[in-house]
């Protein structure tokens, strides 16, 4: 992974003197709270419902087991000794102390991490695929591409008081497993038809409030201009983009009002003046590139696993749904299940953060990647080992065999943590996952995708759920509204809402007639998501709403 | 009224007129608005004259006129909104604007490194701020990833990584 050169660590550690006098001149009453909020916005710190929250980034998902260990001490010396990993790959702390925050900075600069533009209106923290560079379907490892814009991105004097936030994916597979069309933009690694590899540009999606799937606004885009057209369409959104109401200032309403015919030609026009002041070297390439480079991968040993799977029928179960295939043979990614039942969905203890360092090393060249569905990924296991590896992660409560399932759910901190939210999530999920626990039912039940947020924010991207669940204030009580048939995929679509809201008492039981209105409907082995588009949601709608 | 310009504190002898105030022969800077509608009025005053340009002005309506400007002034309505920063940058590098270049607004000291970088070469605080205090901000990083208009060149050309 990326190691930090002299000029990377000089400037995370300016970074953190930066903050800390921002934070005592805060403190000191030189900065008023309107001053002082989108500088600690900036370095990830939400003044929430019961203490601070700060989001720390884990820039593309990726952690050194030197870090997570780092993580963990925080969370030990400064939290409850719990982290959440976010939909955005990134990992929050609920409970430290404003004045402790420069402290915590400081510790993240020893190891290479910071919280810059976890928040506020600025680039945020560039996020990808959690297989990049080990999977099989992949045409270029976007890593360093992800890097080369963290670094751009990082303390751009032009774009840091953007109209809203601003948020980039970038995906170098066939599959898309980082949402790129439901980002601001969303870059996919693409060949052209001389053979060379670039970025499609989509522009314009976006969840929350006003969901909408991103548009191609550049089919093809040559490495050499990645940054110069990144900064024209950030130029055109900082010039044009609306201030005037904060529902209506992302990019995707800027290019909804401006009609993506307009809006391509402004961004093009743009770029036509900057594109050859700005270009990516390859030398610039070829060194970051350096830095993600294969592992010494190991032969495995042939038939081993097929009768380890045989023996053991839960190992079994785990490595079908936990593990997925890796480019070199013998080797296959596991994915950590940071959902469990009764923990919060994407939780983890100090202890489980140590013992998760120790087997990385032991088991996957000490790295560890983040998933915007709240799990984590150990990217390179040798199949020799799933079994002793399986085990361990049993006994720290991280081998629940439901990755992709229908309790795999990706839940926001809702009402019990955050200040935005209008209704609580975490139980909601807790609800949900009491009523389809049973492994057999949950496999039975196929690829599911459950999405929860406490509020139009929709921070756990409700919207693009197979299941979207949406909570919302009605005079003062918690209900909350279905969606089905979203997805952020390749098939990316927004779902469609089933009705009118339902009591929070209600959730659950909607969710279970739901799943069992698909039992009854699937052609043999047809997953959720091609039912609900093949039948629409009136059949899940009469069933739900029968008794109202 | 003081101000930070070229890295120094100076005593700031510019007036800003409003749209419907009598333009007198001590040096003032107008409204892109009023520019547009009084032109010639405006050259024959006899004093210098500087444009105000808001985030909101059409910039290909007075880039051509730049020359006639010894003072651009960018206005800051809010320190959030940061339209300025794409409007500095432009005035700069693409219309070479070479005259002083003079934010003017309600930003703080945490956005002054940012300012400068963009091509602002004055600063013209909301009445109250320890111009003091700003100056070493001009320099707070050592470390410039990108290009802008005080350095040409991406981290990548200006050092041997």
């Amino acid at each position: 992974m990326y190691q930090y050169d002299q000029y990377d660590q000089r400037l995370v550690d300016e970074r953190v003197a930066q903050f800390r006098d921002q934070t005592h001149r805060f403190l000191q009453g030189e900065l008023t709270e309107d001053q002082f909020r989108p500088l600690r916005l900036m370095n990830g710190l939400y003044l929430q419902r019961h203490a601070p929250m700060l989001r720390v980034a884990i820039p593309y998902g990726l952690l050194s087991s030197r870090q997570l260990r780092k993580l963990a001490d925080i969370s030990r010396r400064y939290d409850k000794s719990v982290a959440h990993f976010t939909t955005r790959q990134n990992i929050q702390f609920n409970w430290p102390r404003l004045e402790d925050v420069p402290d915590i900075l400081a510790e993240l600069a020893t190891v290479q991490m910071h919280a810059i533009q976890t928040s506020g209106a600025c680039i945020r923290n560039v996020t990808s695929d959690p297989l990049a560079g080990v999977c099989p379907d992949e045409i270029e490892d976007p890593r360093p591409y992800c890097e080369i814009i963290r670094q751009w991105s990082t303390l751009h004097p032009e774009f840091s008081y953007l109209p809203r936030k601003f948020k980039i994916a970038v995906s170098g597979a066939a599959k898309d497993r980082a949402a790129t069309q439901v980002h601001d933009i969303g870059l996919q690694m693409v060949k052209n038809d001389a053979g060379e590899t670039g970025f499609e540009v989509l522009v314009g999606g976006g969840l929350g409030r006003t969901p909408i799937i991103g548009q191609t606004v550049r089919p093809f885009l040559a490495k050499a201009d990645l940054l110069s057209y990144l900064e024209a369409v950030l130029r055109v959104y900082n010039r044009f983009g609306r201030r005037d109401n904060k529902y209506k200032a992302r990019i995707k309403i800027l290019l909804k009002e401006t009609g993506i015919e307009d809006f391509t030609r402004q961004v093009e026009a743009e770029w036509a003046h900057i594109r050859g002041q700005l270009v990516l070297d390859t030398a610039e390439i070829e060194r970051v590139k350096r830095h993600f480079t294969a592992p010494d991968y190991q032969p495995a040993s042939a038939g081993t696993l097929e009768t380890q799977a045989t023996a053991e029928p839960r190992f079994d179960a785990w490595l079908r749904n936990n593990t997925t295939a890796h480019k070199i043979a013998g080797y296959r990614s596991v994915f950590l299940s940071l959902k469990p039942r009764g923990v919060p969905p994407g939780d983890v203890t100090d202890a489980q953060m140590e013992a998760i360092a120790d087997l990385a090393d032991r088991y996957s060249f000490g790295e560890v990647r983040a998933t915007h569905t709240q799990n984590l990924v150990f990217a390179d296991v040798n199949q020799d080992e799933l079994l002793e590896l399986w085990q361990r992660l049993a006994t720290i409560g991280l081998a629940t065999p439901n990755i992709g399932k229908a309790t795999d759910m990706i839940c926001c901190p809702g009402l019990d943590y955050c200040s935005l939210a209008n209704a609580s999530s975490i139980s909601v999920a807790e609800d949900i996952y009491s009523r389809i626990d049973d492994i057999d039912y949950l496999h039975d039940l196929g690829d599911l995708r459950i999405n929860i947020s406490g509020c139009m924010n929709g921070c756990a991207h409700q919207s693009v759920g197979h299941i979207g669940i949406l909570g919302v204030d009605k005079k003062g009580e918690e209900w909350y509204q279905l969606t089905l048939g979203g997805s952020s995929s390749n098939d990316a679509s927004l779902g469609e809402r089933l009705g009118p809201a339902v009591d929070k008492a209600s959730v659950a039981e909607a969710v279970e007639t739901i799943l069992q209105t698909y039992i009854e409907l699937r052609h043999d082995d047809e997953p959720f998501l091609d039912t609900v588009r093949r039948l629409g949601i009136n059949p899940f709608q009469e069933r739900v709403y029968a008794h109202h | 009224m003081p101000i930070i310009k070229n890295g120094k504190i100076v005593n700031d002898t510019w007036h800003h007129l409003a749209d419907d105030e009598p333009a007198s022969a001590a040096p003032c800077t107008v409204s892109v608005a009023r520019w547009l509608r009084e032109k010639e009025t405006l050259v024959a005053h006899g004093g210098a004259l500087g444009l105000r340009i808001g985030g909101g002005d059409r910039m290909e309506e007075f880039v051509g006129d730049l020359d006639q400007f010894p003072l651009v002034v960018v206005e800051f309505p809010s320190m959030v909104d940061g339209r300025g920063f794409s409007v500095a940058r432009l005035l700069r590098e693409r219309h070479g604007y070479q005259g002083e270049l003079r934010a003017r607004g309600t930003f703080i000291l945490d956005q002054v490194f940012y300012l400068w970088r963009v091509g602002f070469d004055a600063l013209e605080f909301a009445p109250g701020v320890a111009l003091e205090a700003a100056l070493p901000r001009l320099q707070e990083f050592s470390v410039r990833y990108q290009a802008a208009a005080d350095e040409p060149r991406p981290i990548y050309r200006q050092y041997a990584r």
